[in-house]
């Protein structure tokens, strides 16, 4: 032989458990990374200095206490949304239907505050307002549900159509009770009145809104953890076969546990009609329906640990949306930014379950 | 040692995945015209050593030589440009595909010519006393005849190097012997075979050294002619185990579970069990032999009420006398019928337990449900854990280690502990010593016997029909989804059983 042969340059080890500190440093390194390639991606499309772009994304959050207070409210609904998809997700039913649940939510709330405003005495009109809001979503995801368990049919392509029809129908709508006529747009509904808007706490419109995420994070912590539920959705996510063998009655908790996603998802919709939007658009839920799975999938469906996810994720978008504007560049713009962001966060994943390994020079 | 050069050196090797050694320091040789055992309990690092030297994985340190000359095997096809073929224990064919197609797919040959390399196959055959028909589909064929085609795959390649991972593993004695006359034959070639087993009488009766690994490590290499099952075994697991396994007196037998005429369909509409009927008694082992996909699957997942079936009955029988049928029922409906029934599956970790979740939360499997409210008790299942790992000592870091970690033995000790900890009066196993070692195989015959001693009507589905033969009050023998017969385990033995497994009532014996 004339050549020298050798091992290959580089491999691909598994590691072994990695501890939460490591976990943790890997996280914070991609974020790192992942703000200086959006630095990097600016000052080559714009020549502007890449200090004041992080500067741009921390003021997009915390310049002033609206802008915190607005964070806040974004950081709630998405932890909402999010906290919607992690018992699906746990259970391994692929939901990615929480942009038409939230609709859903948001059309029922809407059609109340519209049809029934000034008819009927307004805390009645709150109390049907929230049981509709719940029960449009829970049953817009539990049809999805009821098809698997029934004919096996794939959750995520249902799922996924079911939000065209939803939005299509918050479009439909839209037009109906369009005002003032011929605008397209819904406007600020009962603005004089404000029936049917859910109660501020005292000068903080969007605390109520905080309080709720709050409240559901513990809730949804408990259910997945302590509950006889929690449990059973587990074995099944983990291995339905596991299920059956226990006697586990595999198509009841799907459609019971996507009652429950879908109940959530409704309460999102209801919040940001009833206490901070108080209108309705086709683009209400914004993406957040998929970006709560990401929240989710990165917390691994810890409802304690998507706190954490959702505030990232919010405090990042916000911060791209921010840089977009401050330095002259449009929406798509910020879009970029944010992918850059999601790419990495995903990315570094894979450094966190295996190492690479260079070869090491024969002595 | 003589002084030839050998085939193939391997020398210092280490492997390691993530924390686990596989393999320690381990330096083996193997000469042309020998066969080789490689000796060792699951997990000891027999076939991560044989899939560095085929070209799977890369040793992190030490060396492989091979005709003396130091070499790099970075792929399976390095590999075989050094002669040196494996013929792994899951097969890699193309089912629609005939024996020859399969044997060249992959081969970059001057012109595709089908018919030559056909004939080529067929010289191949003739020359080591293979039964094979190249034209035959790989779907037609017989699980022997697929290894087979492996094995000639390999030979086609021009390897002189082979290595066989636990190759008897599904054969029938008769297929074995014939397998070995093959083995044999390539030895009178002057090829070097390695074949990894723990079978003790088939490295005795086959091979001419036997090396034999532990933990990762290697202990020593023995002449066949001068060793015995006994000092191998001492070898293997470190310390003097006892080689008998018992068989007490049946209790009190007594009609316990009754099948007649049961005929069960897959989905595909294949039918899996044919008019099987049978009874299994109190205080009993029933063995179960059969090829592999015989219909034990689906015998034992219909009694557990997770198969659906076509016609026929299953009636449990009460100790009082009072029948009732489990047809239709759900494990849910026949645990609520009072019926305590345990079935310890094939797939561990698919089926029986949940491979996330830690020691008590599988424990909780069958009883979550117990007491009101909607919150789960983890006390009790954890003083279950706690007696589970104490009285079958299972290894494990702790009680909240996810059960996915543990090894095959602790595992399966985990599953067998839950469902004997809910004292059933059935008691259902599939393969249940299948991936174990030595000692974690003799602690599960124990706990069987012990249940057929309290008058538990044991239902034990085996592979190793040496185990079932002397295990077992009765052997049930299944042959493509029919009773074939039903002998006592005291008075048959592995032919007559092995027979009655490849033709129904056995035939005439070959």
């Amino acid at each position: 032989m004339n050549e020298k042969r050798r091992g290959p340059l580089a491999h691909i080890v598994k590691r072994p458990d990695i501890s939460l500190k490591q976990a943790t440093a890997v996280r914070a390194a991609a974020i790192l990374l992942s703000i200086l390639a959006c630095a990097l991606v600016t000052f080559m499309f714009t020549g502007d200095d890449p200090v004041s772009v992080f500067k741009t994304i921390w003021e997009g959050s915390f310049a002033s206490e609206r802008r915190l207070w607005v964070l806040l409210q974004n950081v709630s609904i998405l932890l909402i949304i999010s906290l919607a998809m992690a018992p699906a997700f746990r259970m391994r039913f692929w939901n990615i239907g929480g942009e038409g649940q939230v609709m859903m939510g948001v059309l029922a709330t809407s059609s109340c505050m519209i049809m029934l405003g000034g008819k009927i005495p307004n805390v009645l009109l709150i109390i049907i307002e929230i049981v509709a809001a719940i029960a449009a979503g829970a049953v817009w995801a539990a049809i999805p549900a009821f098809f698997k368990s029934r004919w096996n049919t794939n959750e995520t392509l249902f799922t996924l159509m079911m939000n065209y029809v939803a939005t299509q129908l918050v479009a439909y709508f839209i037009i109906i009770w369009e005002s003032p006529r011929g605008s397209g747009k819904i406007g600020i509904i009962n603005q004089s009145t404000q029936y049917g808007w859910l109660p501020q706490i005292g000068e903080y419109k969007y605390l109520l809104t905080v309080l709720v995420a709050a409240a559901l994070t513990v809730i949804l912590y408990i259910y997945m953890n302590k509950s006889k539920h929690g449990y059973e959705l587990a074995v099944v996510g983990e291995s339905e076969r596991t299920a059956r063998y226990i006697g586990i009655k595999v198509g009841r908790v799907f459609i019971r546990t996507m009652l429950l996603s879908g109940a959530i998802c409704g309460i999102a919709g209801l919040l940001m009609v009833g206490s901070t939007d108080h209108t309705m658009t086709t683009t209400l839920a914004g993406g957040r329906g998929f970006t709560a799975v990401m929240v989710a999938w990165m917390a691994k469906f810890n409802p304690l640990g998507m706190i954490f996810t959702s505030f990232l994720l919010a405090f990042l978008s916000k911060g791209a949306g921010e840089v977009a504007t401050q330095f002259g560049l449009n929406q798509s713009f910020s879009d970029i930014l944010s992918s850059i962001i999601i790419f990495f966060l995903i990315g570094c994943e894979f450094f966190i379950q295996y190492r690479i390994v260079f070869r090491k020079e024969a002595k | 040692m003589d002084n030839r050069i050998p085939a193939v050196q391997m020398r210092g090797i280490t492997k390691t995945f993530g924390k686990v050694v596989a393999n320690h320091d381990v330096s083996i040789d193997i000469q042309r015209g020998e066969i080789l055992s490689l000796l060792g309990e699951n997990g000891s690092g027999k076939t991560t050593l044989m899939n560095m030297l085929s070209g799977i994985y890369c040793p992190d340190s030490g060396q492989i030589e091979v005709d003396g000359k130091e070499v790099s095997i970075r792929s399976p096809k390095d590999a075989l440009g050094l002669g040196i073929g494996m013929i792994h224990q899951h097969y890699k064919l193309v089912d629609v595909m005939t024996a020859t197609e399969n044997i060249v797919l992959g081969l970059k040959e001057e012109k595709y010519d089908l018919k030559a390399a056909s004939g080529r196959v067929r010289d191949i055959c003739s020359r080591y006393g293979f039964d094979l028909n190249p034209d035959q589909k790989v779907y037609d064929m017989t699980v022997s005849q697929k290894q087979t085609v492996e094995i000639v795959k390999v030979l086609y390649r021009k390897a002189d190097i082979l290595i066989l991972d636990e190759p008897t593993a599904v054969l029938t004695p008769q297929e074995t012997e014939k397998l070995f006359d093959v083995l044999r034959n390539m030895k009178k070639d002057n090829k070097a075979v390695i074949i990894i087993t723990h079978k003790l009488n088939e490295v005795l009766e086959i091979s001419d050294r036997v090396d034999i690994l532990r933990a990762g490590e290697f202990i020593g290499s023995l002449k066949t002619s001068e060793t015995n099952a006994q000092e191998m075994t001492d070898m293997m697991v470190g310390h003097s185990v006892a080689l008998n396994i018992d068989r007490p007196d049946p209790v009190d037998p007594k009609p316990r579970i009754r099948i007649s005429n049961l005929t069960v369909r897959s989905e595909e509409g294949l039918v899996k069990l044919d008019n099987v009927s049978f009874t299994a008694n109190s205080g009993e082992i029933l063995g179960i032999a059969g090829i592999s996909n015989s219909g034990q699957k689906e015998l034992l997942e219909a009694i557990s009420g997770l198969q659906p079936i076509e016609t026929g009955d299953i009636a449990y029988i009460y100790p009082d006398g009072r029948e009732v049928s489990l047809i239709g029922k759900d494990p849910l409906d026949i645990q609520r019928l009072g019926v305590s029934l345990s079935f310890v599956p094939e797939d561990r970790l698919g089926m029986g337990l949940v491979g996330n979740m830690d020691m008590t939360d599988n424990m909780m499997l069958r009883s979550f449900r117990k007491g009101r409210g909607v919150f789960v008790d983890r006390g009790t299942p954890k003083g279950v854990a706690m007696d589970v790992k104490d009285n079958l000592e299972v290894v494990t870091p702790g009680l909240s280690t996810p059960v996915r970690r543990l090894s095959g033995g602790n595992v399966q000790k985990v599953l067998v502990g839950r469902e004997i900890a809910s004292a059933p009066s059935v008691l259902l196993t599939a393969y249940a010593v299948r991936g174990l070692d030595i000692n974690s195989s003799y602690a599960i015959y124990d706990l069987m016997n012990q249940q057929k001693q309290r008058g538990v009507a044991v239902v034990y589905v085996g592979e190793d029909l040496d185990v079932l033969l002397e295990l077992a009050d009765r052997i049930l023998v299944l042959c493509g989804g029919k009773v074939s017969g039903i002998v006592d385990g005291r008075k048959t033995n592995k032919y007559e059983v092995g027979s009655m497994m490849t033709t129904l009532g056995g035939g005439a014996a070959t």
